[in-house]
């Protein structure tokens, strides 16, 4: 029995504006495990960042539960590196906001940044680097507090296809080497395919669980070599009919 | 720009000789300008095509300065009304940084006091002369209150509007790291804000010297303004001239400090 790290229970979460009342999701469980890399899909305007709102305790449900085991780093679309900040002070950002700046946290934030190539750029600013450095560099800081679950909203979308290919690969080796459980949201079916270990397939709004599939490409994790196999196309053919019922 | 030039092809230093050429033809250009209309203007008088008394010169306008100078008031006109400007101007952007901070802070107080601002800006501030004779006396003070009048609520709404402006996402980024609200003020929002509050400031030399000049002509008895309000009562016009050139200057030097301080302090951004 594995370790659930992150789980939605029945959860129902309405959004109030002036003009009215939107339910951006109802009935909605599912769970990530430890380890697990789970993408969650769903056709544009589901609410998926509300979910990830949600995950993270930034929003409470209105009805329902969601229960998170141990801290939460979270990954934006865009890197949203604080362009006055050095790329060392953006990577040390969570340990100074969590009052954590010890030597050994800090030893931590500097291993990981040589370790990804990270090393030489530690003192330049954000703007001289590249989008795909920049990216990495915001996983570095989102890794540098070492958090138990990684919520990643459309990480790659702000980028071009050349570099989103490349850092998609980069993500994924990272994660997957440091052991982190990841739940990502995205609207693009080839990126979870590439990714994920599992998929969930989320309903058009009010936002539910439509189908669940465990992908294992027979142990393959790479997600260029998984994007050349066969039975990606089988996977993206299948997501497509169910995103689109 | 230290880079080696031997390293640039010829194209490259041909494109930068230009570039200097380019910049340098401005520059002259600038300066000619200038020279041309302080020549145009003191040759129209020496011909006799307008009449000194009523546009005076600028050689008249150098011999005034130099008798100031030699009366020993020339400093003490030009100190007078540059404290007043400087201390008018500091109080302006230290408080209104401060009420505009407190606006961020509370969404309550903002809310409820955002009509009064918009009031207060469009109020024309020399309405309230009178009052400020009565409230302050005829002294500096009054300069001064009259200087932060009119700079003090440009300041609250540039600064606000900057605070307001921050990113959302960034914010969001902060929040889920899980920092409290003070974190958020003190690591994203003033530092974002620094680009808007250099380009506020350069608002500000502008409303201080609007305001301190403006004091002057209501209630001063040393200053710029007064000697242009005075010179313009006994029909002195080349000391009204002396006094505005003068102005033109210090208000120049005002404004490059601010420049040259933005030099130092927005060295990063996106943009």
């Amino acid at each position: 029995m594995k370790e659930k790290m992150l789980s939605f229970h029945d959860v129902k979460h309405i959004y109030h504006t002036v003009r009215g009342e939107v339910t951006a999701t109802e009935n909605l469980t599912f769970t990530v495990e430890k380890g697990e890399f789970v993408a969650l899909i769903g056709p544009s305007g589901c609410g998926k960042s509300t979910l990830l709102s949600l995950a993270a305790g930034l929003l409470t449900p209105s009805e329902g539960e969601v229960s998170r085991r141990g801290s939460i780093g979270y990954m934006l679309q865009r890197d949203e590196l604080f362009p006055w900040r050095t790329i060392e002070k953006n990577i040390r950002l969570p340990l100074e906001v969590q009052h954590r700046l010890d030597s050994e946290s800090l030893e931590r934030a500097r291993t990981l940044a040589e370790k990804y190539g990270l090393g030489e750029f530690l003192q330049s600013y954000p703007s001289q680097l590249s989008g795909g450095m920049r990216q990495r560099a915001a996983l570095i800081r989102t890794l540098a507090f070492d958090p138990d679950v990684l919520l990643l909203d459309e990480p790659f979308s702000a980028l071009d296809y050349q570099t989103r290919l490349l850092v998609t690969q980069d993500v994924a080796k990272i994660i997957r080497s440091e052991g982190k459980t990841a739940l990502l949201v995205t609207h693009d079916i080839s990126e979870a395919i590439s990714l994920a270990s599992r998929v969930v397939v989320l309903t058009k709004r009010p936002a539910r669980v439509a189908a669940e599939h465990e992908l294992c490409f027979d142990g393959e994790n790479d997600p260029l070599r998984r994007r050349e196999n066969k039975q990606f196309s089988e996977w993206f053919e299948l997501l497509w009919k169910e995103l689109n019922a | 720009m230290k880079k080696d030039q031997k390293n640039y092809s010829k194209e490259h230093l041909l494109f930068l000789k230009k570039r200097r050429i380019d910049l340098a033809i401005v520059r002259a250009l600038r300066v000619g300008l200038l020279l041309f209309l302080l020549l145009f203007w003191e040759l129209s008088t020496r011909l006799g095509w307008s009449d000194p008394f009523l546009t005076s010169s600028p050689s008249r306008i150098l011999s005034t300065i130099g008798s100031l100078y030699k009366e020993g008031t020339l400093f003490y006109h030009i100190g007078v009304t540059l404290l007043e400007t400087f201390v008018g101007f500091f109080i302006a952007v230290a408080v209104g940084c401060i009420v505009a901070l407190a606006f961020w802070w509370s969404d309550l107080c903002r809310r409820v006091l955002e009509p009064y601002i918009v009031v207060l800006n469009a109020l024309p501030k020399i309405a309230l002369g009178p009052l400020i004779i009565i409230w302050f006396g005829t002294g500096s003070k009054a300069i001064v209150f009259m200087t932060v009048a009119v700079g003090l609520i440009v300041v609250i709404m540039h600064m606000l509007s900057a605070f307001l402006e921050t990113d959302p996402n960034k914010i969001l980024l902060l929040r889920s790291m899980g920092a409290s609200k003070f974190q958020i003020l003190k690591k994203l929002v003033i530092p974002s804000s620094l680009p808007a509050f250099i380009s506020m400031l350069k608002v500000a030399v502008g409303m201080a010297w609007i305001g301190s000049i403006m004091g002057e002509y209501l209630v001063s008895r040393a200053g710029l303004g007064y000697l242009i309000v005075y010179g313009g009562q006994v029909f002195k016009l080349d000391l009204v001239m002396s006094a505005t050139v003068i102005l033109c200057v210090l208000a120049a030097g005002m404004y490059f400090l601010v420049v040259l301080l933005e030099k130092i302090l927005v060295k990063n951004t996106d943009n």
